[in-house]
């Protein structure tokens, strides 16, 4: 009786469809213990979390070189920056709300991409394949990446960072 | 031998349970305040469904993200850490038969605990906290908020030292034989967590509040704050886990005089809680930086999913007792028990819904989000809430709601009024909750972010779309009205029982049930019979649980195979 004190010895192994529910729990548990090294080994999607420290104001400056370099157009007022195929592609999280600048990257090629932000923690998150990253200032949060499909894709903010959260956008376009 | 003084004590005339004056006052007092967190968070519920159903687009975005804020911490935490306190008193006297600890300690956590409620509840209302409830550094709320916060925890932790102490006395005292019963036992588990939880809490919160007064120039680093807050903010979830757990434990007997099959297996399963519960944290950092695979790994699986484990025992060993007990009642077929199980009494009604929801809801949707690669496309959308509302608002609070129908006539010895409306209540709350958390999770899996007020992107310097999401998000609003209208019956009917319900001093309860089922049940409390026997074996639960393993490796692998169709990535 669960508001009574148990009566006499109550320390028993369980029986008959207790313990048999308790095997097959235990299996289930190893099954979903076993996926996530297979899939580690096995699978195309992993967040391994690299990252390395770096000044909010440092990782800026590298941003802006980045723009400065490989600038290929304009939209909307901002740069549209192509990634060297292979290379490293940068992204900030801006003060006034941006994912910046727009990238350019090819289908099939395989991209480092630095994200972080300049002050707030943000959420990177790839639409329309709802592919989510955290972003925290003070870490270049890696995030290696290969396009599959071509076209425009919507980059949004998912988590909260202040007043203008939610016009927090961006774009990533991928070309042949 | 008790230690209650008859002048300072009662006898329960329904159960026959003793019952502490002192603690009654505090199990009073700390129910009140728990139902009006509730009712602030439930008005806030009201707004944000209406703001995320996009037809009706209530709130401008700086109220959105006040009201998310004040529904996330009256909900989460203090409606249900109130709730909890009751219960601590609850359990150490009255199951004990022993005598509150401390009152002095009681006042210290009853009063701390107003403290930080109301301070933080007036610097989010004052627009001087609009930081959600994670309070992720640098954003930054005025001191205090985090004060606020950190004078709860100390009030909390108070409680939990409480009810240690009760349970110390009543060892000393020898007012019980042998060991602690169950609830007690499931109730020491969620100290033992609380215990730990508030420590991470203070860890996190402390430097960001001298931050906030200036003494630190700068906020705790941004990674750091989140690997221990979530040390605070998820462990606190699993305070509400072993909390209900016992309540369903503690429902079950009182609707329909169930025992645990085994009890060794029961309490074994709270310690894999105790042993393994923390790691779960880590389920919040999964697409983190700074964080390598393994470390996600190992810790999303809780050490081969050994917490998982504990609440699959659970999930067969409440509904198991259930069976049974009706079994001995002489209730045969596969699902005879289910069919003829009291429903009308909103105590079981709730107990049972809260069961189902959070198991087949809440358990198999949070096992997969937090699967460590799943998580890149679960992150921070409305998947998450979708996940969470099926457990802490459709199991733990609804499981407490359940509660509340038996603690307002037995502790506060007051009728429920409109008995109509309260035994369709549970109903009408689970129904709006599930509903808003498949619109959630559909939504979520579109890509619709938590924490936003709109899917339209409104001034945004590269238009943005997420359009098909409409109906789901339909479904959200129409569901989370439905819950919030269930949730303020619940409030309204509690608030008139409490204040200006029917006494019944002195007499037993008017019963939810037939006369004819108190008394089989009331048979089955007061004999000794031996729920193991052959005859009463539970094949229906066995059934259940199979269907129920079905349902969680259909929705497991078919997150699989949505993960292989997006861009390769590591």
């Amino acid at each position: 009786m669960s508001i009574y004190n148990p009566k006499g010895k109550w320390t028993r192994a369980p029986h008959g469809f207790e313990r048999m529910w308790l095997g097959i729990a235990l299996l289930w548990c190893l099954v979903l213990t076993i996926a996530m090294p297979y899939w580690h080994f096995k699978g195309q999607q992993t967040s391994a979390g690299e990252a390395y420290t770096v000044e909010p104001i440092e990782f800026e400056k590298r941003v802006n070189r980045f723009v400065e370099t490989n600038k290929v157009g304009d939209r909307n007022g901002i740069p549209i920056v192509q990634a060297t195929p292979g290379g490293d592609a940068y992204l900030l999280g801006t003060r006034n709300w941006m994912w910046y600048p727009v990238l350019k990257l090819k289908k099939d090629v395989e991209y480092r991409l630095h994200i972080s932000s300049a002050e707030y923690q943000h959420g990177f998150s790839l639409l329309p394949m709802n592919m989510n990253f955290h972003i925290v200032a003070g870490y270049d949060h890696v995030v290696t990446i290969t396009p599959k499909q071509t076209g425009e894709f919507n980059i949004i903010c998912n988590e909260f960072c202040g007043a203008g959260h939610q016009q927090m956008t961006g774009l990533i376009i991928v070309e042949e | 031998m008790g230690n209650l003084l008859p002048d300072k004590s009662r006898v329960c005339a329904t159960t026959g349970l003793p019952v502490c004056n002192q603690a009654a006052l505090f199990i009073k007092l700390n129910a009140v305040f728990a139902v009006v967190a509730l009712l602030i968070g439930v008005s806030a519920a009201f707004l944000l469904a209406l703001t995320r159903w996009e037809s009706v687009a209530l709130l401008e975005p700086s109220s959105y993200y006040k009201w998310t804020t004040a529904h996330g911490l009256n909900m989460l935490v203090f409606w249900i850490l109130f709730m909890e306190m009751a219960i601590l008193y609850f359990a150490s006297t009255t199951l004990l038969n022993s005598r509150n600890f401390n009152n002095l300690l009681s006042w210290g956590q009853t009063g701390l605990m107003l403290t930080g409620f109301g301070m933080v509840n007036y610097s989010i209302f004052m627009d001087r906290a609009s930081v959600l409830m994670t309070s992720y550094v640098p954003l930054r709320a005025e001191h205090e908020f985090y004060l606020g916060l950190i004078l709860f925890a100390v009030g909390a932790l108070l409680g939990c030292i409480n009810f240690l102490g009760g349970l110390y006395i009543a060892k000393r005292d020898k007012t019980y034989q042998g060991s602690i019963p169950l609830v007690v036992f499931g109730a020491l588990a969620a100290v033992v967590i609380a215990v730990f939880t508030i420590l991470h809490g203070a860890v996190a919160l402390i430097p960001t509040w001298m931050w906030s007064v200036g003494i630190l120039d700068n906020p705790p680093d941004g990674a750091w704050y989140r690997m221990v807050w979530w040390g605070f903010g998820h462990a606190s979830q699993q305070i509400n886990v072993c909390a209900h757990v016992s309540v369903w434990y503690l429902l079950a007997t009182l609707t329909v005089g169930a025992r645990p099959l085994n009890e060794t297996v029961c309490r074994a399963a709270f310690v894999l809680y105790i042993l393994f519960i923390n790691l779960a944290s880590a389920h919040h950092l999964l697409v983190d930086p700074g964080v390598s695979a393994p470390w996600k790994m190992w810790n999303t699986s809780y050490a081969l999913y050994l917490a998982v484990l504990a609440s699959m025992i659970h999930g067969f060993t409440v509904p198991a007792s259930v069976e049974v007990a009706q079994r001995k009642k002489g209730i045969g077929g596969l699902f005879g028990w289910l069919t003829k199980a009291p429903w009308k009494d909103p105590g079981f009604a709730a107990f049972f819904l809260s069961l189902l929801i959070f198991g087949f809801g809440g358990g198999i949707t949070g096992v997969t989000l937090g699967t460590h690669q799943i998580n890149i496309i679960a992150h921070n959308t409305l998947r998450i809430p979708g996940h969470f509302h099926m457990t802490v608002a459709g199991g733990t609070a609804l499981a407490f709601m359940g509660l509340a129908y038996y603690v307002v006539p037995l502790i506060f010895q007051k009728e429920y009024p409109a008995r109509a409306l309260a035994r369709i209540q549970p109903y009408i709350f689970a129904f709006g909750i599930v509903l808003m958390a498949v619109g959630m999770t559909l939504a979520g899996s579109l890509g619709v972010p938590r924490r936003h007020p709109d899917i339209d992107f409104t001034g945004a310097p590269i238009p943005a779309d997420l359009g098909d999401a409409g109906p789901f998000l339909a479904l959200v609003g129409i569901g989370g009205t439905i819950a919030a209208t269930g949730a303020l019956i619940f409030i309204l009917l509690t608030v008139y029982a409490v204040f200006l319900g029917k006494s019944n001093k002195g007499r037993a309860m008017t019963s939810w049930q037939t006369p004819e089922q108190d008394r089989m049940n009331k048979n089955l409390i007061t004999t000794h019979w031996n729920p193991e026997s052959d005859k009463l074996r539970p094949k229906g639960t066995v059934v259940l649980t199979l269907i129920f393993l079905a349902s969680f490796a259909v929705y497991y692998f078919a997150n699989w195979k949505a993960l292989v169709d997006v861009w390769p990535v590591k």
